[in-house]
């Protein structure tokens, strides 16, 4: 077994799980293909430097990383993970009565899924579309579990509100 | 616990990523608080919709073809290496699997049977001449500068054309390596597409075979005691009309040679 058989076997099949990062992180198919098609590039260079572990990881680490690199921009450190005030304090934002939705349908999700900040966007998509744990989600997005897990609730309440906004707009 | 450690606590107790202390804390509560429960059922359902909507979004079978293309050239295609970089890409014959998928193994076979070599070797240096650096060892849009530039290089006189008044702009050239020999490269503009033009001293029929190989199309003609292969990603068509326009424009080093 060869480097590149070695390299399609672990990394190339996760292609879907990359392109489905890309394609929510980019929010078009022609920025998402780009992207998706550097980072196999970059993964098959540096691939010599991957010692196992988690391939797939490894993989969706570099797509978000071209992802930024290509926006010129990584997310501010911290700017979305203040979990105090707007959660723990002042006024209850999510009135429980007003967070119970009727089933919503894919088209109103998919917008209000696109609508949020990359930063909440990419940690649902990586729970919810990909099923990663919360340790997978912190080597990909290279922060800490408990920032993954207080982003994640960040990132609920807000498409909450999205949904609870649309709701009550139509 | 109160409501807004629950507030928190509950993803990662959705997500069944608690402790179990705290797991069993945040069940207490919520079997007492009807508010906790109601965010709980909530979220629960989102997630549910989220997952059930349909939203995954999987990569499209023509990214799988390019980039089974870009990613350097199964070694299997060639089983005796000719050059030091082949040595290097031999450990890379696996990824035949992917271009197997796409271009379809036995096709490969056939093709590698026909005696296609020639073809599957400029397709390569094709696709490795787009790797970052490695496209121009002589950047000039005039044939004047890139012509002496291969003289003393190279054992013949390669034909050297501007052919930007037919929309192929000249970027430049460099020496490359096909079928174990030596050959001169040109490359040419199309809007955002490269043009890869080797030629080398030889005959074969006059007019051109048209190949399609791993998505790139492939031109092969000769003329005036040297063959040509163009290579690129442009529609056949233009291709053909780079071909026609190379043909037709006098070269700047027959004329110097009258
Ligand atoms: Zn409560």
């Amino acid at each position: 077994m060869d480097t590149g058989a070695i390299f399609e076997r672990e990394v190339v099949r996760h292609l879907d799980a990359a392109y489905n990062l890309a394609r929510w992180l980019a929010r078009n198919d022609a920025d998402a293909e780009d992207v998706v098609q550097e980072a196999v590039l970059r993964a098959f260079r540096f691939f010599g430097g991957f010692r196992g572990g988690d391939a797939k990881v490894w993989l969706l680490a570099i797509v978000r990383n071209t992802f930024y690199t290509q926006r010129s921009q990584l997310p501010a450190a911290g700017s979305v993970d203040e979990f105090d005030e707007a959660i723990h304090g002042g006024e209850d934002h999510d009135d429980p009565q007003a967070v119970l939705l009727r089933a919503a349908d894919a088209q109103r999700l998919h917008a209000a899924l696109e609508r949020l900040p990359p930063e909440f966007r990419e940690v649902l998509v990586l729970r919810e579309l990909e099923g990663c744990s919360y340790k997978e989600i912190a080597s990909i997005t290279n922060l800490k579990i408990g920032t993954v897990m207080s982003r994640l609730a960040r990132a609920r309440e807000r498409l909450q509100r999205e949904l609870t906004r649309r709701e009550v707009a139509a | 616990m109160n409501c807004q450690d629950v507030r928190l606590l509950l993803h990662a107790y959705l997500d069944d990523e608690l402790g179990a202390a705290d797991g069993v804390a945040v069940t207490r509560h919520l079997a007492g608080c009807e508010a906790c429960m109601q965010r709980v059922r909530a979220y629960t359902r989102t997630r549910d919709d989220l997952r059930g909507a349909d939203l995954y979004r999987h990569a499209p079978a023509a990214l799988r073809t390019r980039i089974a293309a870009r990613l350097p050239r199964p070694a299997v295609v060639q089983r005796t290496p000719r050059r030091a970089w082949n040595l290097a890409l031999a450990a890379l014959a696996a990824l035949c699997v992917i271009a197997a998928l796409f271009a379809g193994w036995q096709t490969l076979q056939l093709r590698r049977a026909a005696g296609h070599a020639l073809v599957v070797d400029a397709v390569s240096d094709h696709v490795r001449s787009l790797l970052p650096g490695h496209l121009i060892d002589v950047r000039s849009t005039s044939e004047h500068t890139v012509k002496p530039w291969f003289d003393g290089r190279l054992d013949f006189s390669p034909q050297v054309k501007d052919l930007t008044a037919q929309g192929f702009e000249l970027i430049g050239g460099r020496l490359d390596v096909l079928d174990g020999r030596q050959v001169a490269a040109l490359v040419y503009k199309r809007h955002l597409h490269t043009i890869n033009l080797f030629q080398w001293p030889g005959s074969g029929a006059g007019a051109s075979v048209s190949r399609t190989r791993d998505g790139y199309h492939v031109l092969e003609w000769s003329d005036a005691g040297l063959r040509f292969i163009a290579v690129s990603s442009v529609a056949k068509v233009d291709l053909q009309a780079f071909e026609r326009a190379f043909r037709a424009v006098p070269s700047a080093a027959s004329e110097a040679a009258h």
